[in-house]
């Protein structure tokens, strides 16, 4: 039986609050708390070490699959291993992430590392959050790793978000994409108190008419971190964009670390890279329309990270 | 009622003090519109920004209704019943067109309402409700927006500063009617809209003049338009001849 803390991480990392159909794995405190495959995906256990294969069968039309993790007791760590074997021409939405709550005054750490194997022509929409809370003295950490295969035509557009909350994270990224394949990456962070957050992704742009669009918004507060090391090769002719967008607040600190590798004479690389604090006259905006600061911070930074 | 006492503004430059406004008076009654004319450099925006409480002015008062407002922030200026649209409207990643109505309106507007005041400007507005505020919008799509959130804010007292700016003909005559829509609408308004278009001056009550940084007259629009036609404070037709000329600096 899940707890209550338990449900309501579980509602706000899927939105949901029942699971009963469907494709999916509710992990809590390291064990197993519901599971189901369909006829369409299959979720199997690993052999060794903990994780699951997760087998999305090829064609699959419009299809979803939850795969939250929730940690309430304290003191907890553990790396578990998922992969993801999509099928050729499959469409498939993966939801996953991570909910830690903390009341106690052990670190709890949870270490996922997702590989996805992405057939020829296959869609997928990669859904993360990371959420932190409790009030105990032990940190919230998270280092998820993801490495991404994606085969000819393929595309993936993945959603990060990680808003608060989560004390240290290590978050690192890799794709390699075959010809014609496509990558679009959605990341928000913010990071408050003396919350650490680093994030890198490398991406390798192996196949003629390949294409990356990687965006990360930030947002830091308070005494915290964050690093963003966005890397594109591009190896092919292929396109690649890399953003990152920060608002820096407080007394925090941001390192936007960009580098592009072009390898081929018609790889076509753009990095754009932006940090600065609100800017005072959206201030000043918000507040003739009857806002006072404070909600006018909290109302562009909502947008912002939106 | 809007009253401005002898209100001053001095600034310190690297060439030394510089006094923009120089003991300004002026009375705004409810229901009636003033446009404030004169050269550029000569305080307009200035004003404008001290009765939002934007800047803070070194000697005067401004009055609402009786009530003296000099020591209020921006935010208790608004909701007191000041409404400002920027003559240089402000971008924001992320926030769209609906969130800023929504915050003029201080309420929950409804796509419905909030489209009627984005077809008020000319805007289509289902293109235009859910888009972002961002660098995507146009110069005259930006303003266009800024004074629709001013139309939706319905203050007591609200200031457009050159609204013109930016907009094409056929939604200029769009704007001078929906001027004197809000003026319909939003019961004993009071509008002030800074101006050298002839069009918008013809719809005032008063007209104000300020040159250097004082009021070089001011009176009913009768008695002062006339004097002004032809002069670089009352442009006519097409702003200087071009319907896609950016806003002034
Ligand atoms: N805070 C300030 N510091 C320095 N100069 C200012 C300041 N505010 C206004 N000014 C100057 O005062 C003059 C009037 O400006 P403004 O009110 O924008 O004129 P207008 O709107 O009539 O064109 C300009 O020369 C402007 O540069
Ligand atoms: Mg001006």
């Amino acid at each position: 039986m899940l707890s209550d803390v338990q449900k309501s991480l579980l509602k706000e990392l899927t939105g949901r609050d029942s699971f009963a159909d469907g494709a999916f794995n509710i992990r809590a405190n390291g064990q197993s708390a519901g599971r189901n495959s369909t006829d369409s995906i299959r979720i199997e256990p690993k052999k060794e070490g903990a994780g699951l294969d997760i087998y999305i069968a090829p064609g699959t039309r419009r299809d979803h699959v939850h795969i939250p993790v929730v940690m309430t007791d304290s003191g907890l760590k553990e790396t578990v291993f998922n992969d993801f074997h999509v099928g050729e021409g499959a469409d498939v939405e993966i939801v996953a992430g991570c909910g830690i709550h903390n009341c106690g005054c052990d670190d709890s750490e949870h270490d996922g590392i997702h590989r996805f194997f992405i057939a020829k022509g296959a869609r997928v929409k990669y859904v993360e959050k990371h959420i932190g809370g409790g009030d105990g003295v032990g940190k919230r950490i998270l280092n998820p790793v993801t490495e991404v295969e994606m085969a000819e035509g393929s595309s993936m557009e993945m959603e990060m978000a990680q808003i608060k909350g989560v004390d240290d994270t290590d978050r690192k990224t890799t794709a390699h994409l075959a010809a014609g394949a496509r990558l679009v990456v959605r990341e928000r962070l913010m990071t408050d108190g003396t919350q650490r957050a680093l994030s890198t992704y490398v991406v390798s742009l192996d196949g003629p008419g390949s294409s990356a669009d990687i965006v990360s918004r930030g947002v830091s507060r308070g005494k915290s971190f964050q690093r963003l090391d966005l890397r594109i090769a591009g190896n092919a002719p292929c396109k690649g964009h890399t953003e990152c967008d920060s608002i820096i607040m407080d007394d925090s600190r941001i390192l936007a670390v960009p580098a592009l590798e072009a390898n081929d004479v018609d790889a076509s690389l753009v990095h754009e890279a932006a940090i600065g604090r609100i800017a005072g006259e959206q201030l000043i905006k918000l507040m003739t329309l009857g806002l006072t600061q404070a909600e006018a911070e909290e109302r562009i930074i909502n947008g912002f990270l939106a | 009622m809007l009253e401005i006492d002898n209100l001053s503004f001095d600034v310190e430059t690297e060439a030394g003090p510089k006094s923009v406004l120089r003991g300004v008076s002026l009375s705004l009654a409810p229901g009636r519109l003033v446009v404030v004319t004169g050269p550029n450099g000569s305080g307009k925006s200035t004003l404008a920004r001290l009765i939002a409480g934007i800047e803070t002015p070194t000697s005067g008062r401004i009055l609402l209704d009786g009530r003296d407002i000099t020591g209020l922030s921006i935010t208790e200026r608004a909701k007191a019943g000041i409404g400002f649209a920027f003559q240089q409207p402000v971008r924001f990643k992320g926030l769209k067109v609906i969130d800023l109505l929504r915050i003029a309106a201080g309420r929950n507007l409804t796509i419905h309402e909030a489209c009627d005041h984005l077809a008020a400007v000319g805007l289509c507005a289902q293109d235009y409700v859910r888009r972002e505020v961002n660098s995507s919008l146009s110069g005259g799509e930006l303003k266009r927006i800024e004074i629709a959130t001013i139309f939706a804010k319905a203050s007591k007292v609200s200031i457009f500063d050159e609204p013109e700016a930016g907009i094409d003909l056929w939604s200029f005559q769009n704007l001078i009617q929906a001027f004197k829509e809000m003026r319909q609408a939003v019961a004993d308004a009071s509008l002030m809209i800074i101006s050298h278009q002839e069009r918008i001056l013809a719809i005032a009550d008063e007209i104000v003049v300020i040159k250097g940084g004082s009021i070089e007259r001011q009176g009913p629009k009768d008695e002062i338009l006339p004097s002004l036609i032809g002069t670089e404070m009352a442009m006519g037709g097409c702003p200087r001849g071009l319907p896609w000329r950016k806003a002034d600096a």
